[in-house]
């Protein structure tokens, strides 16, 4: 379980997630999510993407937007279960399933950014 | 004698209402508390959608148009339709956080929250505006 001095840290990575979060998914999600899958829009091609991915900029933006994002999702949907369901006894589990996750996550992320052709 | 700190059959208990698993039920405000909360579970399953794309990419031409043809799939649309209200909704109320934890003062006078919050709006709609145009940009 995250300790009291963990807490300042881990509310830092939730506010910054959540900027990033809001500024940057909204636009995306709508994009890929629905104008693209439903043909609204015309979805850039692979090359194009590629292209736009490789940009050292792009590769640090979208580091971290993964980053923070899933620490954002870790520590509300932490409180989540913790105000909404009350099942307080279960939070070793939970810390280690939502803080675990960001972790994994954002390895993943900084993998798949550094490996990408 | 030092006083126990664990709980004894005798020691006396405060007294507190039991709440309810569905408190957040009750209430239009409460509701609305929860589905923000909610929210984080939308941003994450966003950014497992982008690791997926950025999977897809490292893999080549065809595998990225399998990813494309998998975001099609009519399941995961409506999926990402409620998603992206969930994701709005966090947004919209996350700029409206800003006046209540930074209270702006202009020659003693405290600016109204709706001018502490526009800037938000306007960089909201500048970075949105830029995402869209460098993905669709021609050539």
């Amino acid at each position: 379980m995250a300790n009291r001095s963990n807490e300042p840290l881990l509310w830092a990575l939730f506010s910054g997630g959540g900027v990033a979060a809001a500024f940057l998914i909204p636009v995306l999600l709508f994009l890929y999510g629905l104008a693209f899958p439903l043909g609204w829009l015309q979805p850039p091609d692979y090359e194009r993407t590629l292209g736009l991915v490789q940009h050292p900029l792009t590769r640090l933006v979208l580091f971290m937007l993964c980053f923070l994002s899933l620490f954002h999702w870790a520590h509300r949907f932490r409180f989540t279960l913790y105000d909404g369901l009350q099942i307080k006894h279960l939070n070793p589990v939970i810390n280690l399933f939502c803080y675990g996750g960001a972790v994994t996550g954002t390895v993943a992320a900084a993998y798949l950014l550094w490996t990408l052709p | 004698m030092k006083p126990s700190t664990a709980y004894s059959q005798y020691h006396p208990k405060w007294y507190r209402t039991r709440v309810s698993t569905l408190w957040w039920s009750r209430k239009w405000s409460y509701l609305k508390f929860m589905l923000r909360e909610l929210s984080s579970v939308f941003v994450a399953s966003y950014i497992v959608i982008l690791l997926l794309q950025l999977h897809a990419l490292g893999g080549g031409p065809e595998a990225y148009l399998e990813f494309q043809q998998w975001l099609k799939d009519p399941l995961l649309v409506i999926l990402n339709g409620i998603g992206f209200l969930f994701v709005l909704f966090h947004a919209v109320t996350w700029f409206n956080l800003t006046p209540k934890a930074m209270a702006v003062r202009l020659r003693g006078k405290r600016l109204p929250d709706v001018l502490v919050a526009a800037p938000n709006y306007a960089a909201w709609l500048a970075v949105s505006a830029l995402i869209v145009f460098l993905l669709m940009r021609q050539g």
